[in-house]
Parts: structure tokens; C-alpha cells; sequence
């Protein structure tokens, strides 16, 4: 898969993305308060209307995160989804953070829900790492941060003052998930192999048939 | 397509259609092929299904991945211009806002209206089914049989193209040889349901969908539906030979370019239009139809949305298909000094007996359906199996605490990922992050099942739909505002449904979320499933319906009501293959009643 298959960015967009990706959140003197600097309030954009441009398919919002914010979004959502090999990449690889930006700027209410809960995650995770270790959630090594995330990955049973962390987490995954799975090689990756155009329908080829137990298809 | 600008059509028609769905378009297609000048009115825009349908575009070339917005109720890629459960402007209140006392109203406003994202599900009403008051004492009989109304069916299956089977099976009609399409073949889930529902004595067996598995046969249909009209039957094979066969991908939700599927834009409209008796305006609002003092239609007033202006059309004859509840609105908004309580209204019953198609669903999630290698499973752009009413006698024996069935359709596959396809691995999987949640996402992909219950309402006095006394739209037209309240029969059935697809689900090895024993909880809203139909309904005595068995309106003979409005009763089959059949048979009805001179 080429990077022509994933989409573009704006201008923009890869402005903020290699600050980020060049780590330019130097001069704070919280370390990784940075990342907090938008207020969690409501976006009140416009959304695409009731009639878009389905083949176009533009999002008319503007992006919302600041480079520091989308370099902590890299670093969690590649320590979820993280690189195995070329056909199962990393999620930063597949832009997932651009997605989790696209998201939490959206005008709706769910998405607008989600950004108060990542927006508010971002400052825990911070505080949790200063906390714990006197640096920022993305300076932290992985031993750290797995630490950490291992305390509010399995939300039914994470301890009750980790629960705004917890509930975070399983809202960022969530949408690291989304976003990966639903890229050209995140479908490929889960086993997706369809949207293309067969000739003929020929139902599930005999090996599934068989692991099915079913001898001969019905019709 | 040419379509008219407000204001520079002809000075008169045989017949104005309101509405451009599946009920008008059926109904502007028999009457122009037979060479009936008819105009058209649409309240949405034009809409192009060739030039406009996002066929192979993936979730990742939308906004937020195509999720549902209030932008988009179902989504960003449903074809649905302008319109869902709101429509800004364009207001509907409730009575009642005590949980499931709302009745939530589907609009699109768009050329062919909701044919376009339609799930293409085609089933026949079955005897039983025009005849339940006389079966169960429930409800009303319509005015007429399966035999008569057969014949209709047959013409719409064949013009539309459906796929399927014939089953043999008890009030589920066959089709004649040779009309059906062959059905696709059924996925992993679907053949695993057929197995275990099997068990069940619970039959698994081919949907019927608008869908066309193979090209339609352009040599003979035409010359059977159009025997002493040559002229219509080369114009329809010349449509017909333009319609491809599905390619089995991409969801049908989104329309289809290559018209494969049944859509008034690419199946009723195309030909109607070439016959050149057919011209059509859109972002024509219907404010009211305006009468004589004798009582008859004389035509419609209209808001041509573009300038906010009103325009009035005249016509012999005016048919409503702006779909049940627009449709029963304009005749509310049509008062005159003969028709003080609404025109078609002399019975009282405009408005009233509106019903919605019983809906619950229950998810499963299939260990045996886990980690299965890749293979391609969109198939027809949605089911190919289904399961029809299958308890006919023991309901008749008295065995069950409801009265009427439902059948059940079936999601899940190995479908397009969505942003929300993985939400819940780390519940399913224990995994919390990692290369092990790569794995998890593998083998949980395309292992879980949806099932959906879609059921028969008994129509009764506490749903009906009247005129809001203060709230206008913003052309200034009085709303529509809405009661509604299921009865004990239907959250019986709903408990039922949930109690069938746990032992469907449970016999496939698979497990299931929580029951609602009482069928309250798991009930959808009133409008939810989007079968609304019902509020002009059929009957056999002007006294007790709005129209007679033609969809002709007692109280105006020159007004015909050929949407889903006419309805008297709602089957569990999803109705708009019966809305077309009556279409099409209340439009034979004008044109020999035109020839009789009687109208």
C-alpha cells in the first residue's frame, strides 16, 4: 500500500503534524501542560449540512489540536495500535491522530462529548506521569508508559481513582480502533477484502465452509 | 431529465402526481407509458443517482468516517438529501413527550424520495393479510384479495426486478415461474443461521430483494407488461438495457449508479420521461389541492421553494404519493366549504389508524464465526436471507399472547469496518492495548450477528396524526402533530422476537446481551423502522375509510391516494412492493375511468 492511498492532508495539517513529529514542546514549565492549551469547551462550527458533496466528501471544520496535543495522540494511539511489520503499520502511520483531531473539533454532540473526555484525558495522563515519574506522558519509556496505561486499559476493573483515566482511555481507544480500521490498510489488516467488483457472488469458499461444518451450501 | 422551472409547465394536465417515490413514481410510470400527460411535483431537489451515488468511496473519504451526524441520521454516504428525522424548517410536533408516545417521521426531500436509500426489501402481502379482521377480529379488512391485487405484483416484480425464491410457504406468496431472479448465494453468519435455525424449525430461506443478481430480460418483459403498446415496450427496453446487474459490492444504502437496484430515479422515472408525457418540477412544495364548489379537485397549489413563490397547476386528476403522513397533511391543509374538516375527510377518519412496523433486535456474538480467513462478503449490498412468519397455526391454535407475526432479518458480516466495528474488543478480547489487540481485531472481525424482528401492528384509535393548531412551517403550512401508543399486542410480539433470536443466537453457539421480558424496553419508537403507513385508509364503506379499493377518495372521485396512506392494515412485509402494486392498479383505474369519462 502506498501513501497515495491514505488521505491528504492539508497544508495545515502537515504543518502541525511535523512539529509534532519533530517534538517541539520544549518551553513549558509544567512538562506536558502544553498539550492542555485549548479549553475543553464546546466547538460551535458549522457541520457539512443535510446535503453534502458525497463524492467530495470535505470535512468543513478546522482541526483543533495543537502540535503538542497531536504528539501525545501519536505516541497513545501507537502504544495501542502499535507497529508490527509493512502490512500491519503503526497507527500514527495511518494518520489515526489527524482522524482523533478531525473528531473532537466536529460540531456534533457525540463528538463533542468525546472531546471533553479527551481534552480532560490529555490533562490526567500528564498529571499521572508527572506524578509518578516527573516527566510528560510522551517522554516517559515504554516500560513507563505501559505502566501507566495498564492501570485504565480494562476499565471494569481499574482502581476507583484511576476511573477519569480509565474512562479516557477506553474513549481513546476507541477511537484509535476507529480510525485505524477504517483506513485502507487497517481494513486489509483486519481481513476485510471486499468493495471490489466480482463478476459472480460465489458465498464463503469451501476452507470456510468447512471450518462452518457445513457440507454444501442450502442454494 | 427535463426538469421544469416553477411556473413555465403546460396550462393544464390529465393528472398532477405529488410525490416521486415509489408510489409516484409507479403511479407517473403506468399512466405516461399509456400515454396520460402527467406533471410530477417533488418537494426536494433533482437528484442524480448516476452522477451523484459515492459507489466505491470508503468510510475513510467522509468526514468522521461516515458515521451517523444529525447532519446525516444514517450516516454520511445514506442517500438521503436534505432530510431525516429533521428538517430544518420543516417542523412535525408530538402530543406526547412520555417515552414511547413519540412518533419519530422519516423525510427525505430529494427526487425519488426514500426509494433511493431503501433497504430493497420486496415482499408480497399475503390472503391472510389483505383479510385479518375476518381471520382474528382485529383491526380491518381490505377491500379487496391477494387474487386481485396477484396480478399486480407480478407486473411490479417484473418491471423492477427481485431476487429470491418460491418457498410454498403458508400467507408467503410465490411469484409465477420465471419472475423471481436467482438469490445470491448466503454468507458464513447466514448459512450458520440456516443450520441452527433448522434445529428450530425456524426457516431459513432466500430474501426477496429489489436487487437485479442478473440482467433483466429486456426481449420479453417489456412486450408482457406493455402487450398493445409497442411504443412503451421499446422505450422500457431501451430503460431495461441501460440497468446493470448488481457487482456485488458496495452498500445499497448509498443508491446505485449502475442501476441495479429498484429506484424511482433509475427504474420509473427514466422511462415515464421519455415517452415525453411526463414532465416533472421540483423544490415544489404541495401547500393544498385546491376544489370546485361541487367538491372535486381542480388541482394543487404549490410554493415553488426557489422564490419562496405560490403557483397553481390544474388537473383532472390529482394524486397524492408524498408518503402516508405528507400525503394526509395536504388534505388536512385542503379545507373548503364542502370539506370543513380536511378534503377526503366526510368519515372523520383522515389522519387516523396510522401505524409503523414492529421493530427489536438482539446482538450475538458467534465463537464460530472468530478468526475465519478473509473472504469477500458484501454480496447484494445488504441480506440475502431472511425468515418469514412461521407460526401461522400455532397463533391460530391460540398458543400465542400476540396476534399477528413478524419476520426476521439478519445483519452482520464480513462488511466494510466501521468506527464503531471494534468498539468493544477490549470487552469481547480482555486485551487492553498492543499487538495483541491487532490479533483480537482479526479474530473478532465479521463474528458478530444482528438480528431484527419486523412485525405487524394492530391498528388502533391512540395513533393518529391532525393538524398542529399553532405550529406553521416555513412556507407558512400548518404541521402535522402526532400520537402515538403501542398496545399490549405489540410489546408482547417485541418480548417474542428477542425471546427467538436468543434461542437462534444461543443454538449457534454464540451468546446475547439482556432480554426485556416485557418487549417496553426493546420495542423501537413509533416511525423508527420507517414503514409508516395508514391515516386515509381503504375500505369497502365511505362511512368507515377515506378511499375505495382503487385508492380513490370517497368524498372527491378525482383524487386518488396511492401511497402507503391507503393502507389498512401494515403485514409484517415491509410495504413498498404492495404501495407500488396498488400503485399501479389505481392508476389502470384513472386511465379507464378517463376513458369511460367518468372523471
Amino acid at each position: 500500500m502506498n501513501i497515495e492511498a491514505v488521505p491528504r492532508m492539508s497544508r495545515r495539517d502537515a504543518m502541525k503534524w511535523i512539529m509534532a513529529a519533530t517534538g517541539t514542546a520544549a518551553f513549558l514549565s509544567y512538562r506536558g501542560l502544553e498539550a492542555n492549551s485549548i479549553p475543553a469547551g464546546e466547538r460551535t462550527g458549522k457541520g457539512y449540512g443535510l446535503d453534502p458533496n458525497l463524492l467530495e466528501g470535505k470535512v468543513p471544520w478546522e482541526r483543533t489540536l495543537n502540535a503538542a496535543q497531536l504528539k501525545l495522540t501519536a505516541v497513545l494511539a501507537d502504544i495501542i495500535l502499535p507497529h508490527v511489520d509493512s502490512t500491519s503499520p503503526s497507527a500514527s502511520a495511518v494518520h489515526v491522530p489527524d482522524f482523533i483531531d478531525e473528531w473532537i473539533s466536529a460540531p456534533y454532540p457525540n463528538q463533542q462529548r468525546d472531546r471533553k473526555i479527551i481534552l480532560n484525558g490529555f490533562v490526567w495522563i500528564d498529571k499521572e506521569s508527572n506524578r509518578r515519574y516527573g516527566k510528560s506522558f510522551v517522554e516517559l519509556n515504554e516500560t513507563e508508559a505501559c505502566a501507566i496505561c495498564d492501570g485504565i486499559c480494562h476499565s471494569s476493573v481499574a482502581a476507583p481513582e484511576l476511573a477519569e483515566g480509565a474512562r479516557f482511555f477506553t474513549a481513546f481507544r476507541g477511537l484509535t480502533l476507529g480510525g485505524y480500521y477504517t483506513t485502507a490498510i487497517g481494513m486489509q489488516d483486519a481481513g476485510y477484502v471486499g468493495n471490489v467488483p466480482l463478476v459472480s457472488f460465489e458465498g464463503p469458499p469451501p476452507e470456510v465452509l468447512k471450518r462452518l461444518g457445513i457440507e454444501r451450501a442450502p442454494w | 431529465m427535463p426538469h421544469l422551472t416553477a411556473g413555465k409547465s403546460k396550462p393544464d394536465y390529465d393528472v398532477i402526481v405529488v410525490g416521486s417515490g415509489a408510489a409516484g413514481g409507479q403511479t407517473a410510470y403506468t399512466l405516461a407509458m399509456d400515454g396520460v400527460k402527467v406533471l410530477m411535483l417533488e418537494a426536494g431537489r433533482n437528484y442524480d443517482p448516476i452522477a451523484e451515488t459515492p459507489m466505491f468511496n470508503t468510510h475513510e473519504h467522509a468526514p468522521l468516517r461516515a458515521v451517523p451526524t444529525p447532519d446525516k441520521p444514517l450516516g454520511y454516504f445514506d442517500a438521503t438529501v436534505n432530510g431525516g428525522w429533521q428538517i430544518p424548517g420543516e417542523p412535525y410536533t408530538n402530543a406526547s413527550s412520555l417515552p414511547g408516545r413519540e412518533f419519530k417521521w422519516w423525510r427525505p426531500r430529494m427526487l425519488g424520495g426514500r426509494t433511493n436509500h431503501w433497504g430493497r426489501i420486496a415482499l408480497r402481502n399475503g390472503p391472510y393479510d389483505f383479510k385479518p379482521y375476518s381471520r382474528d377480529g382485529l383491526g380491518f379488512d381490505w377491500p379487496m384479495t391477494y387474487e386481485e391485487i396477484a396480478p399486480y405484483y407480478d407486473k411490479v416484480e417484473s418491471l423492477i426486478g427481485v431476487y429470491g425464491t418460491n418457498e410454498n410457504m403458508e400467507n408467503t406468496p410465490n411469484s409465477p415461474e420465471g419472475v423471481l431472479l436467482r438469490p445470491p448465494k448466503a454468507r458464513a453468519s447466514e448459512l450458520l443461521m440456516h443450520k441452527a435455525a433448522g434445529r428450530l424449525g425456524i426457516p431459513v430461506v432466500p430474501v426477496h430483494r429489489a436487487v437485479l443478481s442478473e440482467r433483466l430480460n429486456s426481449k420479453k418483459i417489456p412486450q408482457w407488461l406493455h402487450p398493445h403498446n409497442p411504443k412503451a415496450a421499446t422505450i422500457l427496453a431501451a430503460e431495461m438495457d441501460r440497468r446493470l446487474a448488481c457487482f456485488w459490492a458496495t452498500p445499497c444504502n448509498r443508491g446505485c449508479s449502475i442501476k441495479a437496484t429498484y429506484q424511482s430515479t433509475t427504474v420509473h422515472l427514466p422511462p415515464a420521461l421519455a415517452t415525453g408525457n411526463l414532465d416533472i418540477i421540483t423544490d415544489a412544495m404541495v401547500r393544498s389541492v385546491s376544489v370546485d364548489a361541487n367538491g372535486r379537485a381542480t388541482g394543487v397549489n404549490f410554493i415553488d421553494k426557489s422564490t419562496g413563490q405560490d403557483y397553481i397547476i390544474k388537473g383532472r386528476i390529482v394524486v397524492l404519493a408524498a408518503g402516508a403522513m405528507e400525503s394526509v397533511r395536504i388534505l388536512l391543509n385542503s379545507r373548503s366549504a364542502r370539506h370543513g374538516a380536511g378534503l377526503g375527510n366526510s368519515s372523520g377518519l383522515l389522519g387516523k389508524y396510522i401505524m409503523d412496523t414492529v421493530g427489536a433486535e438482539l446482538r450475538g456474538k458467534i465463537p464460530a464465526l472468530e478468526n475465519l480467513p478473509p473472504h469477500n462478503e458484501d454480496g447484494a449490498g445488504g441480506a440475502h436471507v431472511y425468515v418469514p412468519w412461521w407460526l401461522y397455526q400455532e397463533q391460530a391454535a391460540g398458543k400465542l399472547d400476540f396476534p399477528r407475526g413478524y419476520h426476521i432479518e439478519t445483519a452482520g458480516s464480513r462488511r466494510e469496518p466501521t468506527v464503531g466495528t471494534f468498539e468493544n474488543l477490549e470487552r469481547l478480547s480482555g486485551v487492553g492495548y498492543g499487538r495483541r489487540l491487532k490479533e483480537e481485531a482479526r479474530r473478532y472481525y465479521g463474528s458478530t450477528v444482528a438480528y431484527g424482528g419486523r412485525g405487524e401492528m394492530i391498528p388502533n384509535q391512540n395513533c393518529f396524526t391532525e393538524l398542529d393548531p399553532q405550529v406553521r412551517d416555513r412556507w407558512g403550512i400548518p404541521v402535522l402533530r402526532f400520537h402515538w401508543q403501542w398496545s399490549e399486542y405489540e410489546f408482547r410480539q417485541a418480548a417474542h422476537m428477542q425471546r427467538t433470536f436468543a434461542e437462534i443466537i444461543t443454538t449457534m453457539g454464540g451468546s446475547h446481551g439482556n432480554l426485556d421480558p416485557t418487549g417496553k424496553e426493546a420495542i423501537e419508537d413509533g416511525g423508527r423502522v420507517i414503514h409508516e403507513v395508514g391515516g386515509a385508509i381503504m375500505g369497502a364503506d365511505p362511512k368507515k375509510s377515506v378511499t375505495n379499493s382503487h385508492s380513490q377518495c370517497w368524498d372527491a372521485p378525482n383524487i386518488y391516494i396511492t401511497d402507503g396512506a391507503s393502507f389498512c392494515s401494515n403485514s409484517d412485509k415491509n410495504p413498498t412492493l404492495t404501495i407500488m402494486a396498488l400503485a399501479w392498479r389505481a392508476a389502470d383505474h384513472m386511465i379507464a375511468e378517463m376513458k369511460k369519462g367518468n372523471l
